[in-house]
């Protein structure tokens, strides 16, 4: 565009650029405000012991080991969970169904209904199905299945493109050399949907470690060290919550763990950017 | 195993987990409804919306109103900020900023998305609640849980709108462009409106946000039950009641908050369907 032309446009548009300008840097400022509030007021309490201890006097002392190792072990758990159901879900959708079958409408509507369903919601559900109905108790199997409904939508939606940015070639030449369905599935559509599952775990991963409500009546608040999978595990976030609002004094702590809590997530996150930029890249060759 | 069988095999296990997969949501209605249903049937509809909250006393009360009331004040107040700000943000992003900016913006909101509820409930506690406390006790309110909300659900509406700007085919701009509009016009006449549906389509999935919830209402707003007079009284939301009764709550009163679940996962279903997000093929 000729620079008179655009010096034209300057003058009409002051007053919109006066309120996008303002509205972007108050958004980088309450970024930088809520991260580095929190950051500050945790930073100090962070050490190697605060991450290698038990926690002592309700959380004010101590450290969170107990607490890193549940989350894990819940995150496991979810992901055991819906990784396998979720590939299979999604390759069912991209490669063996017509889109608009009725099966794959089914499938898409109820996973879009699951996506949005509000997390104390699935806590409740999680109670009664896993904690009572299958008689798991509050546990680190409930709290981890719990969580694996919920990121069930995500890991498929993201595998799904993964199959799909696979070329037609590879399915047609994969037919032309003779392979059956199932062979060309496993040894050419899965390696090639990688990336996609990738991302979906990345960002069911991101969504499980945020978690907290859905984990309040499912995986519970014990914060002892867990010695199996069918014991009561507290959570990262559980543990924030706990410190911030029922013990007196625990603000520094709770800002610590939020802090340990964002560090791993904006971990999560940068993998899935840089993922999602490797995939849509192979997609590109098409 | 011949190639046929195999390929059979696998179709019906693919079936299985895609199946597995929508039957999930199914479950939850079924579960939640069934525990609902026992409440439903000895209180009744009309006491849900006329009786007090008092679910442990003598002559109990499961009056949800004020709860309702108190989720639909702080959501809509949520709503009613985060959407100019959040079209604002999206405009400046393509529009106004200097492409390495627009990068930055669009990474920070994707990072704020990703920060977990109880933090922005932690920050609320911490930071804005002293600080609204400076000015009008409690502190505790609607007020805050609608900032806090408002922080929470912009890096939605922002994200969704800077797709549906992105996706405005590019020869409706050349044509704007051609016309000599100023840029202003470029973005709010030509723009916006063409990226509407995207747009509604944030807005719905961040009410769904809002309305649902729980973490960080519940450290912010205080927890009366009590219909709000002001912006600045404490309230307890839907999410937040169930969060710290379900604990210890037994018989009706459990009941009565499977209810209280049925309710939000109602209102996320009406508002899924308004904006027309469920539609099946829309991946096609």
């Amino acid at each position: 565009m000729p620079s008179a032309l655009r010096a034209g446009f300057r003058r009409g548009d002051g007053l919109l650029g006066l309120v996008v300008w303002g509205v972007a840097i108050a958004t980088l400022g309450l970024f930088s405000w809520v991260v580095g509030d929190v950051g500050l007021r945790g930073v100090s309490e962070l050490s190697i012991a605060f991450l290698r201890e038990s926690p002592a006097d309700a959380g004010r002392a101590g450290g969170i080991a107990p607490i890193l190792v549940s989350t894990g072990l819940i995150l496991l758990v979810c992901l055991t969970a819906a990784i396998p159901i979720g590939v299979g879900a999604a390759a069912l959708l991209a490669e063996f169904t017509r889109t608009d079958g009725a099966l794959g409408r089914t499938v898409r509507v109820s996973l879009d209904v699951l996506s949005g369903v509000p997390s104390i919601v699935f806590g409740l559900f999680g109670n009664v199905f896993f904690c009572v109905t299958l008689g798991l108790g509050f546990s680190i199997v409930s709290g981890g299945l719990t969580l694996a409904c919920m990121v069930l939508p995500l890991v498929i939606r993201a595998t799904e493109e993964g199959f799909r940015s696979v070329p037609d070639e590879i399915r047609q030449g994969a037919a032309a050399l003779g392979f059956s369905r199932a062979s060309t599935f496993a040894k050419l559509l899965l390696p090639a949907a990688l990336p996609g599952l990738g991302v979906g775990l990345a960002l069911g991963i991101g969504r499980a470690l945020a978690e907290t409500a859905a984990l309040l009546f499912t995986s519970g608040y014990v914060d002892r060290m867990p010695t199996s999978l069918s014991d009561s595990g507290r959570a990262l976030s559980i543990h924030i919550y706990d410190l911030a609002m029922n013990v007196t004094g625990g603000e520094p702590r709770a800002c610590a763990t939020a802090l340990v809590l964002v560090a791993v997530l904006v971990t999560a996150n940068m993998a899935a950017a840089s993922l999602t930029t490797r995939a849509s890249s192979a997609s590109g060759i098409r | 195993m011949s190639p046929s069988t195999k390929d059979a095999l696998l179709i019906a296990l693919l079936r299985a987990c895609a199946v597995a997969a929508a039957a999930v949501v199914v479950l939850i209605v079924a579960f939640v409804a069934r525990d609902s249903w026992p409440a439903l049937r000895d209180i009744g509809i009309v006491r849900f919306l006329s009786d007090d909250w008092s679910p442990t006393g003598a002559d109990p009360g499961f009056g949800i109103m004020p709860m309702l009331v108190a989720t639909l004040v702080t959501s809509a107040g949520a709503i009613t900020l985060a959407t100019p700000l959040g079209i604002a943000s999206a405009v400046f992003a393509h529009f106004y900023a200097p492409r390495g900016l627009a990068v930055l913006l669009r990474r920070v909101m994707e990072l704020l998305a990703g920060i977990p509820s109880v933090v922005y409930g932690l920050w609320g506690l911490v930071v804005l609640v002293p600080l609204l406390l400076r000015f009008a006790p409690p502190g505790q309110s609607v007020l805050a849980g609608t900032l806090v909300l408002t922080v929470m659900i912009l890096p939605t509406v922002a994200l969704m709108a800077d797709v549906a700007l992105a996706a405005v085919p590019a020869p409706t701009l050349q044509a704007a462009h051609a016309l000599a509009l100023p840029r202003h016009a470029i973005a709010l006449k030509v723009a916006v409106p063409a990226a509407r549906s995207g747009i509604v389509t944030g807005i719905v999935l961040a009410a769904g946000r809002a309305v649902g919830e729980t973490m960080a209402v519940l450290m912010v707003c205080g927890n009366v039950v009590k219909l709000p007079t002001s912006v600045f009284d404490p309230v307890r939301t839907l999410t937040a009641n169930i969060a710290l009764e379900m604990g210890y709550a037994l018989a009706d009163h459990r009941a009565a908050l499977f209810v209280s679940g049925l309710c939000l996962l109602l209102m996320w279903m009406a508002l899924a369907s308004t904006a027309g997000l469920v539609r099946g093929g829309r991946h096609a």
